[in-house]
């Protein structure tokens, strides 16, 4: 579905990310997990366009979709989420919604058509099904963290993506909003028949749900496997509890 | 275009493209800098440069002893408009920083409509001159052409300026937070420095310059209403062109802009002014930072 | 949203009305602020798409509407076309030249953007200030003709007008139908994807949107209808002269846009009326109008940050579907 061959990135002279390769299933979860600065979030820039890489390449699919913009690959059926929570804050919820939509049935450049009937019925089984129908009209950037961090997740499902790339979902959440956050995600993969890419620090999260679990330390692969494997691999575990946290 | 093989032409025009660019730096560069740490787009800064002007011809023509006082005056007029400068952005321009741009480049446009007509007010429509200071009315003969005094003592305080800014930038300790500053505005809020103070000393320095640079020009042109507007837009093209937030680019971009309009006077008059628009839209389609500027972030 | 809909109607309708009723009035001068009015705030209007709708703060809008001015003037007088054909062909003159220079402005970002708007329109008023073939040079093309308004004649009242009156109403017209194609399309879908980007250009790109395409296609349009008011403005003015592409009436223009309020449809228009009516009683008054201006634009800026529309509306609680 998705395989990452030999990628390599860095910015004048730091290296981000070194020979990374690996790939997933339709319908796996795969977790990338590391330290701070282990490089998760650029190799997440480095899939979805947003930074070009300096070697390797990318394929969704079978096809090359290295260093294309971010719209097109957007539009070949990957959506994202930011680290730091990325939507139209100043739109309603039903907007930022509906806008994904609009966007992924390519009515972008519709000027005769009014906005705010138009797929409607669309935009509010959206927002039924991710909880956020109270929410319609209210300004997004005035949701709670957890709530923008939904919007954010529905602005990436309403654009039916087959490969959903969430950068730390959980963050800054709740015990309970994580519970809640992993259900989700488990139902929306089952649903969608997704192929899911996360990042996560919250260890219970990842071995709740993912079905892959890969290493990045230092802008590389150290361990992938399944998560049972990757729990017990001596290198990780001196990762996480050794020297490789500071 | 056969005037360009008579080096007497050529070197006349050199001068005169060389003395354009010493007080087109003398402005920019308080409006590079000023844009380099706080981002704002200053309209206003043009109308301290007139405001300059029109101070030091009133004071010259108060003032007794003409040679002396001419300088006298240069030196009033320059410390009035840096007090003003800094009455203006501790008053006024304080409140607009953290504004959208737009917000800021029509606030500033207000205060030059505002300027503007005060100057009408406080000194008239008509045009002002000032003769040249005593002693510096003559010229000197160089390789057979002439140079006028005045203007070899405009390029070396030109010179002085230059160097003067060089140092502080690079040897005192807010000239360092200034550079960094106009590198990665996010490191002001964690260098701990009283930035509020950054600012106003900032702002007077710039604010200095131009009313130097317009006092200094008032024995070669006249003062008149409109020369705030005339100013800031060939400012703006300088720093376009050198790079927002540049000391270096705004050198260059002084250089490049003096030499057009000194030499496109050569292919129709008035094609200079499209001459500079043209290397301005060059520029920002190119290299959008400018010649020695860098991406901002 | 049916209930702003239905608003949005009648202020229009109200506006409409109370607009073509000032040749009743029966004065020359009314008629004559009026049509200036009107112009203004149809031009301005196409700044706002850029402004208020896109993020795109356009220095440079001024040129469009002289280009769109010269077409029509010239095409008028010199090449004899008609009226109407030469307007609309003002109009797409404004959009060909907003689609080449749009194509390298959306490339810039921010201030960079506001800085080459402004090059290349300083350029086509160089261009204009010195071609004295074509557009008459430094001394401008007077003398752009009345178009023939005879077909009114036989309506009641309207037909017995002065002819600056049905002038006034052929303005009227022409302006109100652009003004619904723009509110039309700042309600699109298209509209809805220019607020994201305006909001949010990143995550803009990651719903699968080509933003500087969306960016392009605004611009062209904007400078299109920046055109057609220009062409209007030169038969008003009688004559189009290269002050109208000159970087001061871009001020100008986004002066009444930020003033009037960039974040409602009618705000631009607001800022126009309310700019034109002042400007004409206080230079009636004092030659200090810039100065009265500046310091009106402070006292704005720092009361109404959101423009004169954004507090009328926000004292009537009512949101326009326009911002968001």
């Amino acid at each position: 579905m998705l395989e990452v061959r030999d990628l390599r990135k860095s910015f004048s002279g730091f290296v981000a990310t070194s020979d990374v390769s690996f790939s997933v299933r339709r319908k796996q979860i795969l977790a990338v997990i590391g330290p701070n600065g282990a490089g998760k979030s650029t190799l997440f820039n480095l899939i979805t366009g947003h930074l070009a890489p300096d070697r390797g390449e990318v394929l969704l699919e079978g096809r090359d979709i290295t260093g294309a913009s971010p719209h097109r690959i957007c539009r070949m059926g990957m959506g994202r989420s930011f680290q730091r929570t990325n939507i139209f804050s100043r739109l309603t919820v039903y907007e930022n919604v509906q806008a994904s939509l609009i966007a992924h049935q390519g009515r972008g450049l519709n000027m005769w058509r009014r906005s705010d009937a138009q797929l409607r019925d669309k935009t509010e089984a959206m927002l039924q099904s991710l909880g956020l129908a109270d929410e319609c009209d209210t300004v997004a950037g005035e949701l709670s963290h957890g709530g923008q961090k939904q919007v954010e997740l529905a602005i990436a499902l309403a654009g039916e993506p087959r490969v959903l790339l969430l950068d730390e979902p959980t963050a800054g959440m709740s015990a309970q909003e994580t519970g809640e956050v992993i259900r989700l995600l488990d139902r929306i993969v089952e649903e969608r028949e997704l192929t899911l890419l996360f990042t996560e620090h919250d260890m219970d999260v990842v071995f709740s749900i993912a079905h892959v679990v890969a290493v990045l330390h230092q802008g590389r692969i150290v361990a992938n496997g399944a998560p049972e494997e990757v729990r017990r691999d001596a290198l990780v575990r001196s990762i996480y509890l050794g020297g490789g946290m500071h | 275009m056969l005037e360009l093989l008579d080096s007497g032409f050529v070197l006349g025009q050199l001068r005169s493209g060389v003395t354009t660019a010493i007080f087109l730096f003398l402005i920019a560069s308080g409006l590079s800098l000023i844009f380099g740490v706080l981002r704002i787009i200053n309209f206003a800064h043009g109308s301290l440069y007139m405001i300059g002007a029109y101070i030091a011809w009133d004071t010259t023509a108060r003032l007794p002893g003409y040679g002396v006082s001419f300088w006298a005056s240069v030196l009033v007029a320059a410390c009035v408009v840096a007090v003003l400068g800094a009455v203006v952005e501790r008053c006024l321009l304080r409140f607009v920083y953290r504004r959208e741009e737009h917000y800021q480049l029509l606030f500033t446009y207000a205060l030059v409509l505002i300027f503007s007509d005060a100057a009408k007010i406080l000194w008239g429509t008509e045009a002002h001159s000032v003769s040249r200071p005593h002693g510096l009315a003559g010229s000197v003969e160089l390789g057979g052409v002439r140079f006028p005094t005045y203007e070899l003592v405009i390029l070396a305080i030109g010179s002085m300026v230059v160097i003067v800014l060089w140092l502080s930038l690079n040897r005192t300790g807010y000239g360092r937070i200034i550079r960094a500053a106009a590198l990665d505005r996010e490191m002001l809020g964690a260098l701990g420095t009283d930035v509020s103070s950054l600012y106003t000393t900032m702002f007077m320095a710039a604010s200095f310059l131009a009313g130097l640079s317009g006092a200094l020009i008032t024995p070669i042109r006249s003062v008149v209403p409109g020369m705030d507007v005339e100013i800031i837009v060939d400012a703006f093209i300088v720093v376009v062109i050198g790079g927002l937030g540049s000391l270096w680019g705004t050198l260059l971009g002084s250089l490049v802009y003096g030499m057009v309009l000194a030499f496109g006077i050569v292919i129709f008059p008035r094609f200079s002014i499209f001459a500079a628009f043209a290397l301005m839209a060059l520029v920002l389609i190119i290299r959008p930072w400018g010649l020695l500027g860098r991406p901002i972030r | 949203m049916r209930r702003q809909t239905v608003t949005g109607v009648v202020v229009s309708a109200a506006l409409f009305v109370i607009a073509a009723t000032v040749p009743v009035l029966g004065s020359r001068y009314y008629t004559f602020v009026a049509t200036d009015i009107v112009i203004f705030a149809m031009l301005a209007t196409s700044l706002n798409l850029l402004v208020g709708l896109s993020g795109l703060v356009s220095f440079g809008h001024a040129a469009y509407f002289g280009v769109g001015a010269y077409v029509c003037g010239i095409l008028m007088k010199a090449g004899g076309v008609p009226f109407l054909a030469a307007w609309l062909l003002g109009g797409v003159g404004g959009a060909l030249l907003a689609g080449v220079f749009g194509y390298f402005c959306v490339r810039l970002t921010r201030v960079y953007f506001s800085m080459l708007t402004l090059a290349f329109a300083q350029i086509v008023w160089a261009v204009c200030f010195k071609w004295n073939d074509v557009t008459g040079g430094e001394q401008g093309y007077p003398d752009v003709p009345m178009p023939d308004l005879a077909f009114l004649d036989w309506l009641p009242w309207i037909g017995s007008l002065r002819s600056g009156d049905k002038f006034y109403f052929v303005v009227l017209m022409l302006a109100t139908v652009s003004m619904l194609a723009m509110r039309r399309i700042a309600n699109s879908s298209f509209g809805r994807i220019l607020t994201c980007i305006r909001d949010n250009l990143e995550r803009t790109q990651f719903i699968g949107i080509d933003v500087r395409r969306h960016q392009l296609v605004v611009f062209t349009i904007a400078g299109g209808f920046a055109g057609l008011a220009g062409g209007l403005f030169g038969i008003f003015n009688r004559g189009v002269f290269p002050d109208f592409c000159y970087w001061p009436k871009s001020a100008e223009v986004l002066i009444m846009t930020i003033l009037g309020g960039m974040y409602s449809f009618w705000g631009p228009s607001i800022g126009a009326a309310v700019l034109i009516i002042l400007n004409q009683y206080i230079v009636s008054r004092t030659e200090y109008w810039p100065l009265v201006l500046g310091a009106i634009m402070l006292a704005l800026l720092f009361a109404f940050p959101r423009g004169i529309a954004g507090a009328v509306g926000a004292a009537w609680r009512s949101r326009d579907r326009f911002n968001a």
